[in-house]
């Protein structure tokens, strides 16, 4: 995966509660590889019906239309499963959202690929999009090594994040070559499994 | 010293773990893994490029239904934009030699029904699916939850997961439901209580003498809707009922084995005395049908309430209650009771097994769809499609101005060819009300079954326990 030390852009306030990963890439935009995701990243609000841009959608204003993070409401990403939200938003070009809270598929498929979910309090969250707003380059530098949120304006903002998440992200660690590294024992436990619960290893109606 | 009493959540997680890795990490074994075409596609090609099989394909089943048509004698070619998945999904289980239940496969039908129907879930066992609502399983007293498609490709290559512990939640429902009320109005109710974040964090057991009263079928409706209010997981302790509801499906345990296996399944039920995080308790004697009136499920009202004013709600709220007016066209203090419909969609993951058919049938049988109202049904598997025929649902459907389908999931999220127009109102037995969800522009209401019946033929959103079933 794609590792996350330290990030400088755009950032865009969508200050909304609860948009749902559907809203962020609908499912009738997953079907095809032929389908840019990052250009029907959260179709529905930024397009108009006949394709035509929404201009009040502030990724369709400058110079949000360059966001590198997004400020998002609470409950950020709940909904659907859905890795794809993820990828669409990275392929649009942003790689950390910071929200009140996340749904919890998507805080993971985020750490999973290298973009950065921050958790921070509502307030905070209003202060930094008004900071966006009172500067002229919009932009925030976000440091995962010092944990740090810089302003336009030179204020920084703490934020916290779990150290495995942290490391994993920064080294832009592979988890599942960490986990066929315990390929032995989970044989084992297999093995062993199987002789207290051989129920779930048969499989009756093959 | 006797052995701390133990939630039926903890016992499961006991059970599966492999090792402690340090910093709240735990690596979990993974006993049934479902993959559908829609979300597995990227986890094939990850096992490719690392030139890896899968570790267990026996504890592996491939399933499409997210993408195909669902009109009558579909096969997985007739909705064009569907073939890219649906042919991936095919060739990716034959190359990996994964069962896959296809389009055409009497087993086939929307995931979280088939599992559950086909003995596939199992009480005790770990399951995971690149899919949210696959806490439904949980109904059966298995751990089940919603996973992302990194993750399904390190299921398929080790049947393993990092997870951290999630806290524990109980939830109790206490008194019976009154007629026309069903496990989905107590599930809409209490997450328009508690809200849509409630859950976060949590694994949920749903306990009660509600829930004991619930049938199989409810049980797994009210599990199904645990990601709605932020869980990624909800359970129910089996019982004699859940047992013998498991009892000789297709890939359940016989003979021996199942003997082992009940004796097994009678430890799990939380413990007395054993601990929760979170303990919330919801009467359900005096709960009415209920009726989301806006975007998010949270949004939900009794049928005979108004619609709430956004400028008394809690402050945080008032935004997206304004804006989700807007979208949905309505206003504050209107009564969702007489609100003219033009779709009615009786099917999903969470509405769509025989027992939901045949209540909505009870609400149509006699009356007629009205010309302007478009209503299909579309069974929650192809099995449930043959017996709900057997019995003759169909016809009653059908006679009704119902549209009667094969199986997939269709309109609960503008799949295979099934949309709500722009703008149009739709009352739906589906889990989410989104904007967009079941087409751009398109008004969602999410209710049961029988409220989803019971419009359906008048045309109008009414209360289901004033229709009077006729014969
Ligand atoms: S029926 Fe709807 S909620 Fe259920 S799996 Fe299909 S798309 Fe998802």
């Amino acid at each position: 995966m794609q590792s996350f030390t330290t990030l400088t852009g755009v950032a865009a306030p969508l200050l909304r509660p609860n948009i749902d990963t559907g809203t962020i890439i609908a499912s009738r935009f997953m079907r095809s590889r032929s389908i840019d995701l990052g250009e029907k990243l959260f179709s529905d609000w930024r397009y108009a019906a006949d394709g035509s841009e929404n201009a009040d959608f502030v990724l369709n204003q400058e110079p949000y239309r360059h966001a590198k993070i997004l400020l998002g409401g609470i409950n950020f990403g709940c909904g659907s499963s859905r890795e794809a939200a993820v990828y669409a938003l990275m392929k649009f070009g942003i790689s950390c959202v910071i929200a009140p809270s996340f749904g919890e598929i998507f805080f993971d498929n985020a750490c999973q690929n290298g973009l950065l979910p921050i958790e921070l309090p509502e307030d905070v969250v209003v202060s930094l999009a008004d900071a966006i707003k009172r500067a002229n380059s919009a932009e925030l530098t976000v440091d995962l090594l010092t944990r740090r949120i810089t302003t336009p304006q030179g204020d920084t903002v703490g934020f916290t994040i779990a150290e495995d998440r942290r490391t994993s992200l920064l080294e832009g660690l592979d988890e599942t070559a960490l986990v066929l590294r315990h390929s032995d024992e989970i044989d084992a436990f297999r093995d062993a499994d199987r002789r207290t619960r051989p129920w779930l290893y048969e499989r009756s109606a093959l | 010293m006797a052995a701390l009493p133990r939630s039926l959540f903890s016992k499961i997680w006991d059970s599966h773990v492999i090792r402690e890795l340090g910093a709240d990490r735990t690596l979990i074994q993974i006993d049934r893994h479902l993959l559908h075409e829609a979300t597995s596609r990227d986890a094939f090609d990850g096992l490719r490029r690392r030139g890896l099989a899968p570790k267990s394909v026996a504890a592996t089943f491939g399933v499409v239904d997210h993408d195909p048509s669902t009109q009558p004698g579909r096969t997985w070619m007739t909705y064009l934009p569907a073939r890219e998945r649906i042919s991936a999904m095919q060739q990716n289980c034959r190359e990996f030699g994964i069962e896959l239940l296809d389009v055409n496969d009497s087993r086939q039908g929307i995931v979280h029904v088939i599992a559950p129907e086909l003995g596939i879930t199992l009480p005790g066992a770990t399951i995971v699916c690149g899919d949210s609502h696959t806490a439904t399983s949980g109904g059966l007293g298995a751990w089940a939850w919603g996973i992302g498609t990194t993750e399904i490709e390190r299921v398929l290559a080790t049947q393993a997961m990092i997870l951290r512990r999630p806290k524990t939640m109980r939830v109790n429902f206490h008194g019976s439901l009154p007629a026309g009320v069903y496990a989905k109005d107590l599930i809409l109710a209490f997450i328009g209580r508690h809200g849509i974040a409630v859950g976060s964090g949590f694994a949920v057991e749903y306990a009660g003498e509600t829930i004991r009263g619930l049938g199989i079928e409810a049980r797994l409706t009210v599990c199904n809707m645990s990601i709605e209010f932020g869980a990624r997981s909800g359970l129910i302790a089996p019982d004699d009922a859940t047992i013998n509801y498991i009892a000789g499906r297709p890939f359940a345990p016989s003979g021996k084995l199942w003997d082992q296996a009940v004796a097994d399944w009678h430890h799990l039920p939380s413990d007395d005395g054993a601990a929760f995080d979170r303990e919330i308790a919801l009467d359900c004697s005096n709960l009415h049908p209920q009726i989301t009136w806006g975007t998010s499920p949270q949004d939900v009202i009794a049928i005979d309430e108004a619609i709430p004013d956004p400028s008394t709600a809690p402050v945080e709220r008032r935004s997206a209650m304004v804006n989700a007016l807007d979208y949905m066209g309505l206003s504050p203090g209107m009564r969702m009771e007489g609100l003219p419909i033009d779709v009615a969609f009786i099917g999903s993951c969470t509405n769509a097994r025989l027992s939901d058919l045949e209540i909505a049938a009870r609400m149509v049988r006699g009356r007629k769809v009205p010309e302007h109202v478009t209503a299909f049904v579309v069974p929650g598997s192809t099995a449930v499609k043959h017996v709900a025929e057997a019995a003759g649902l169909d016809v009653v459907f059908r006679e009704a101005g119902f549209g009667w389908r094969e199986s997939g999931c269709s309109m609960c999220q503008t799949l295979g060819g099934d949309s709500v127009p722009p703008g149009q109102r739709s009352i739906s037995t589906t889990n989410r009300n989104f904007e967009g969800r079941q087409g751009p522009q398109a008004r969602t209401h999410l209710a049961s079954p029988a409220m989803v019946a019971a419009a359906a033929v008048a045309g109008r959103i009414v209360d289901t326990r004033k229709q009077p079933v006729l014969f």
